[in-house]
């Protein structure tokens, strides 16, 4: 599948290159983690007509580096009916699931940290990871609200993997691919070669862009719900649950569940990129594109999914459990399957 | 089934609605005050506003010691004592040129009990007592908040209990002699009186 | 109907645990110091019982220790954020017993000023019942645009929210020469907003679905309940005290009772609650701009007030008038002194809260938090 990683070409293939290929995303995430709740915190002010944090900083640009270090400073409290070692775990193991995701996803034609062909595959699985840190934490934590919490996260990650699942499948369809780098590679081109618009094709493929378009949406939604994001944030739903599964949670292990729901964000924004919207490719064709252009359109691409993510938290009211297991079952799942078979189909066609 | 269809279609089409609306908003000017540096205006009385009720300001030189402020209050967090003018020896004069019926030598308003309803100021006779638009009681040093008027007097660990007297220890002292001297003589003239009384009462029987 | 009455059948039959869960007072959404003691079992709540009495202040024993004016800056502490619209009945129940006429001027600015409290009252509680949807964004829409009424009011009372401003017999103060302007500024405003909001947040389908159907208050139950306001209304039964028992200068206006129409979902559920409140102010405003044009520009707002208050002895009054969140009642006896013999206030938000437990058994435990949302109750007035 050829060298996709510069790092190995400059490097060679040994222990430091892969230490150092995923030290690079973890430093990413934490840049990218300040940067995206800064971006939650003004974003959501200029949209309430607020100014946000103005202290730390210029124009408190630092708010998110101070947030942090209070994180740090804080006491650590475990509560003493806890389930110690399995409270102690939980955050950890919801940060691995956001984490390892990582793994697969191409920043740029030249990296990605590894280029395994189930890759979409690997992600899926991965993510589910985080359900079970959350169930632990909230069980773990012996308090009657993290337990509902973490209930109904189960409840909402299990039902939301499906259509997301069925969302991706159907790329999986059009690109004959589960590896990543394939799927960008198979985007070449101007915008309209994104499966979001169909893929490459000439006017046939017309007909097919309302159900590429439709999937795009449904793993949107679906992604939402699996990163606990208002309207789907019932599992940590403030004004019923307290602060849900994470209410016993103080200090860094918080930071650790607060951390993982920012990676998650990315994680699920870089999938949506790479699958729908051309990951690292330029929208322009070869105008802008080449390795270092790629890093900076799929980040850009992501960071602009993101914006949409935090902008539907500011604007939409939160759903109820049952009604979150209704969209999910009774029109997410159909649609997405009404719009894979089409998808199949114009497979089949050409 | 049309009915499914249309309650997608109403779903997706008042998010986006909202989005729209909140999308325009990102554009607005904030209405933000940064709280220190600017400030929400107060009303303070001109152009026909009220006076905004905020910390009570007592002008000593004003209050005559009528007690109407401390009879109003509804949670009596005024406390004053007043000590009488002795008339004949001397006669002060308030600022706004009335007599002075008496001294305060005591004056102190609770502002932890004090609930600003600005029933105190509206009965003084003479406007000593007024609310200011200083709100900010806090400091950065403890003693900021023993005392306002105070600062010679130590220990006096009364949280937000302000007093307001320009008096001294030796003055308040000196007024007591006076009205007590006063109020001596008096009696002296009144036992003398009713010395004399007696006598012109028998005088005028005997006649 | 066969297949569902097996499927309770079966489901009554289900051994589950219940779940006795502590909601409150620290609680994030329960508006205030309430403890409510729900039982759920999974998501569903089966019964709920309101604890109150966290905010107790005596306020009724303590009325008796008090002159009839000093009793009115604790009668704004009961609704907090509805001052205006607490002095007024008891401001008229005093002035009854003395019998006093009040200044033509006095009375419109009293309209003017409990009609913009009646906008900002609602503004809270729309807000905050969006707030326990989820949505944050229409809560500071709201606070912003009251900033406006506070303002106005600040700037007539010289306190932003418990004002002492209606006085017996008159006001505090005197409006400002730029009053009428700033209050026909500040319902521009108030509609921009509405307008937006309704967009926003009243007609979105997820914030329609989670409100609609749940619950329900049916008439019948809510006047069993003895609920006034925007709960009543919101079941579909016309009955407001500015029209059914006209107080005050409110028969000279013009302006509509809104009620539940059942416009989403069944009549008496949440939505129409908070329907009610919206419609509510945009009535507010016509009676304000109303008030705004026949308010008399001369008179002296102080010449009414009483030197000496001395009700007669053994005189006694019931006078209620329309709190934005219902009925507000004071009951006065007087026993000849300037201090009250007996004072007892006829709580609104008290009265509705107790509903609570009949409307919301059987939904979800999101639905309970919505409930007491749409009731709309200030917990300074339900303990008092």
């Amino acid at each position: 599948m050829g060298e996709t990683n510069f790092l190995i070409k400059l490097l060679g293939d040994n222990l430091i290159t892969v230490l150092l290929i995923s030290a690079l995303p973890l430093g990413f995430l934490v840049v990218y983690a300040l940067l995206a709740i800064l971006g939650e915190l003004k974003i959501s002010a200029w949209m309430q007509e607020r100014v946000g944090p103005m202290r730390t900083g210029w124009k408190g640009v630092l708010q998110p580096l101070a947030e942090v270090i209070k994180l740090i400073q804080k006491e650590d409290i475990t509560p003493d009916a806890a389930n110690k070692p399995l409270y102690n775990l939980a955050p950890y193991i919801v940060f691995t699931g956001a984490y390892a995701a990582f793994a697969v996803i191409p920043f740029s034609e030249f990296f990605v940290p590894s280029g395994i062909n189930l890759g979409l595959f690997y992600i899926f699985a991965v993510g589910s990871i985080g359900a079970i840190g959350i169930v632990m934490g909230g069980w773990a934590s012996n308090n009657k609200y993290t337990l509902l919490g973490a209930m109904r996260s189960v409840a909402q990650l299990i039902s939301y993997e499906i259509p997301g699942a069925m969302a991706i499948l159907s790329i999986a369809v059009l690109s004959s691919s589960l590896n990543m780098q394939e799927i960008n590679k198979a985007q070449t081109g101007w915008f309209w070669n994104w499966f979001m618009f169909g893929g490459p094709g000439s006017y046939e493929k017309l007909w097919v862009i309302p159900f590429t378009l439709g999937l795009t949406l449904i793993y949107m939604i679906a992604s939402l719900a699996e990163t606990n994001r208002t309207p789907f944030d019932i599992p940590e739903g403030e004004s019923e649950l307290v602060a849900g599964y994470h209410t016993e949670y103080s200090g860094m292990k918080f930071a650790m569940f607060f951390f993982a729901e920012y990676a998650n964000m990315f994680v699920v924004a870089a999938v949506l990129v790479t699958a729908f919207m051309g990951g690292w490719n330029s929208p322009f064709g070869s105008f802008l594109s080449g390795p270092l252009w790629g890093a900076f359109w799929f980040i850009g691409k992501s960071f602009f999914v993101i914006f949409v993510q935090i902008w539907l938290r500011w604007t939409l009211p939160r759903l109820r459990v049952d009604q979150l297991m209704y969209l999910g079952w009774k029109i997410l799942l159909p649609v997405s399957f009404i719009c894979f078979l089409f998808v199949s189909l114009f497979r089949m066609l050409n | 089934m049309i009915n499914y269809i249309k309650s997608i279609w109403e779903g997706l089409w008042t998010v986006l609605v909202g989005m729209r609306i909140t999308l325009l908003h990102l554009f607005v000017r904030n209405v933000t005050i940064q709280y220190p540096k600017e400030r929400f205006p107060i009303p303070d009385g001109t152009n026909g506003t009220a006076m905004a009720r905020n910390r009570l300001e007592l002008d000593m030189d004003l209050c005559d010691g009528c007690k109407r402020c401390s009879r109003a209050c509804p949670v009596n967090c005024i406390e004053l004592d007043i000590l009488q003018v002795a008339k004949g020896v001397e006669q002060p004069i308030l600022k706004n040129g009335d007599k002075r019926n008496a001294w305060v030598p005591s004056y102190e308003i609770d502002f932890a009990k004090c609930c600003f309803c600005g029933l105190c100021t509206s009965v003084c006779p003479t406007d000593a007592i007024k609310h200011t638009t200083e709100f900010e009681y806090s400091s950065y040093k403890r003693s900021g908040t023993v005392s306002y008027y105070f600062d010679d007097k130590k220990d006096y660990d009364r949280g937000l209990k302000f007093s307001f007297i320009n008096l001294t220890e030796a003055e308040i002292e000196e007024k007591k002699r006076v009205l007590a001297e006063f109020k001596a003589q008096q009696a002296a003239a009144k036992a003398a009186a009713t010395v004399a009384k007696p006598e012109a009462q028998t005088e005028a029987k005997t006649e | 109907m066969n297949e569902t009455k097996k499927i309770q059948l079966e489901y009554s039959q289900m051994e589950s645990d219940r779940m006795r869960l502590n909601v409150g007072p620290q609680h994030p959404s329960t508006h205030g110091v309430l403890r409510l003691e729900v039982e759920i079992d999974g998501e569903i709540v089966t019964e709920v019982i309101p604890h109150i009495g966290y905010l107790h202040r005596c306020f009724e024993k303590h009325c008796e220790k008090m002159t009839y004016p000093q009793v009115i800056p604790y009668v704004d502490r009961l609704d907090y954020i509805s001052a205006m619209n607490n002095e007024w009945p008891y401001v008229m129940a005093v002035e009854k017993l003395l019998e006093i006429k009040v200044p033509e001027k006095v009375e419109y600015i009293r309209v003017i000023m409990a009609e913009l409290n009646r906008i900002a009252n609602h503004q809270i509680a729309v807000a905050t019942f969006g707030l326990d949807a989820g949505a944050f964004t229409p809560f500071l829409y709201f606070f912003r645009d009251r900033e406006y009424i506070l303002w106005i009011m600040e700037k007539c009372s010289g306190a932003r929210l418990l004002f002492n401003y209606f006085w017996i017999g008159g006001l505090a103060h005197d409006v400002y020469p730029s009053f009428k302007q700033e209050v026909l500024d500040a319902i521009k405003q108030v509609r921009k907003t509405n307008a937006e909001v309704m967009n926003l947040l009243i007609y979105n389908k997820i914030f329609i679905d989670r409100t609609a159907n749940i619950g329900i208050l049916p008439a019948d139950v809510a006047i069993n309940y003895a609920c006034s306001g925007p709960t009543l209304r919101g079941s579909g039964v016309k009955w407001d005290l500015r029209k059914d028992d006209t107080y005050s200068i409110y028969n000279r206006f013009d302006f509509n009772i809104p009620v539940g129409k059942g416009e989403v979902g069944q009549l008496g559920d949440c939505w129409d609650r908070n329907i009610v409140r919206m419609y509510e102010m945009e009535e507010s405003c016509k009676i304000i701009e109303q008030a705004v044009a026949q308010m008399p520009d001369t008179g002296d707002v102080k010449e009414a007030i009483p030197a000496k208050l001395r009700p007669p002895k053994g005189a006694e009054i019931y006078q209620r008038a329309e709190n934005p969140k219902g009925e507000l009642g004071f009951y006065v006896v007087s026993n000849g002194t300037e201090k009250p013999d007996r004072i007892k206030a006829r709580g609104t938000s008290f009265v509705n809260l107790s509903v609570l437990p009949v409307i919301s058994k059987g939904y979800m435990f999101a639905d309970l938090i919505l409930i007491l949302g749409s009731i709309d109750i200030v917990l300074g007035e339900v303990d008092r």
